[in-house]
């Protein structure tokens, strides 16, 4: 199509596209989107020219896309994931804290145990019970990073599905009703940004940096 | 360096308080009292008489960084000792933490040598 042509059309459907959208202030929904390219549609009389029978074959898909998402959202059956998978997911995972927070008092219990009867031994033998049980006592902090590890992951289910509830009140028309309450949004606390939990490795700074960090601070 | 100070911990995971109490016993650091969150150890601050405080960050009703805040924002408390023992292992952490006040930053998971050059590096300058 020549330049001059496609520039008309271009300043066509953009007075078009300006006209609605000012009328549409807030034009988030699909049916919002759908009414815009109803109007756009309508705007078209007469014969039709080959660019803008290939904007209407355009416009026609997306209208298609909105109806296949609503009916694939429909498909989702998001209730089961609201009401059984998510919760599911995070009783199981409370379970393993719970199951590694007992088991870790146990192998503390243990320790102090070894540490009672650290009075009878003497010598290289008491030293190196002593040298095991702080390695032991060491190595029990793991349940601390696990447990906050898996608070994390909850955290994540949790905004799954926030966001999904959020799609699925976007779709809403003509889907099955829905209880779901209003997606809660986190406070606007500015230490919230600093509270990440344990890093991958790499991600974070170990002790050595953390203390040159705080030298170059004093 | 007096071991006989009054030490508050703070974590909200009851095998870490336990596995910081242990470790501090082996110390010879044995008036040990410990707080679930913030504003328990705020109170068991004000009300008791502590030589050092050593505190999870990521706790609630009130963090580890409000807790410092309020330490060194109270004038009885201000000169406190306080360690930060936390998993929050990132740059941006420890300068919040460093411009709150805090004495030294120890990052989970830690081992004993680490605990004990740290409460003895800020005992000496307390």
């Amino acid at each position: 199509m020549p330049d001059v042509a496609k520039n008309a059309l271009g300043d066509r459907f953009g007075k078009r596209l300006e006209e609605i959208r000012r009328r549409h202030r807030d034009a988030t929904t699909p049916e919002a989107v759908a009414e815009i390219v109803y109007e756009v549609l309508g705007t078209m009389h007469g014969d039709i020219s080959g660019p803008e029978a290939a904007l209407l074959a355009e416009v026609e898909q997306i209208g298609r896309t909105i109806a296949a998402a609503k009916r694939e959202i429909a498909a989702l059956r998001v209730e089961d994931i609201k009401v059984a998978f998510i919760p599911s997911a995070t009783d199981e995972l409370d379970a393993i804290v719970e199951a590694t927070a007992k088991a870790t008092h146990e192998i503390l219990d243990s320790c102090e145990t070894l540490e009672s009867v650290l009075p009878a031994l003497q010598g290289a033998h008491a030293e190196a019970v002593q040298s095991a049980v702080t390695r032991i006592y060491e190595a029990c902090s793991f349940q601390d990073i696990t447990g906050q590890r898996i608070t994390k992951v909850v955290r994540t289910l949790k905004s799954i599905e926030e966001r999904i509830e959020r799609i699925v009140s976007t779709f809403s028309e003509g889907l099955p009703a829905t209880d779901a309450a209003p997606v809660s949004m986190p406070p606007a606390d500015p230490e919230m940004s600093l509270l990440n939990g344990p890093q991958l490795p790499g991600n974070g700074v170990d002790q050595a940096e953390i203390d040159r960090l705080l030298a170059s601070l004093d | 360096m007096d071991k006989n100070i009054n030490v508050l911990i703070v974590d909200d995971y009851k095998t870490m308080l336990r596995i910081i109490r242990n470790l501090l016993r082996q110390l010879d650091f044995h008036n040990v009292d410990e707080a679930t969150d913030g504003a328990q150890a705020l109170s068991m601050l004000r009300a008791g008489n502590y030589g050092l405080v050593i505190s999870d960050w990521n706790m609630q009703p009130m963090t580890g960084l409000q807790l410092l805040q309020e330490i060194r924002a109270d004038s009885k408390l201000k000169n406190l000792p306080f360690i930060m023992v936390t998993a929050e292992s990132k740059t941006e952490n420890v300068i919040a933490a460093k411009q709150a006040g805090v004495s030294n930053y120890i990052v989970k998971p830690f081992n004993a040598e680490t605990l004990k050059e740290k409460i003895e590096k800020v005992l000496v300058h307390a």
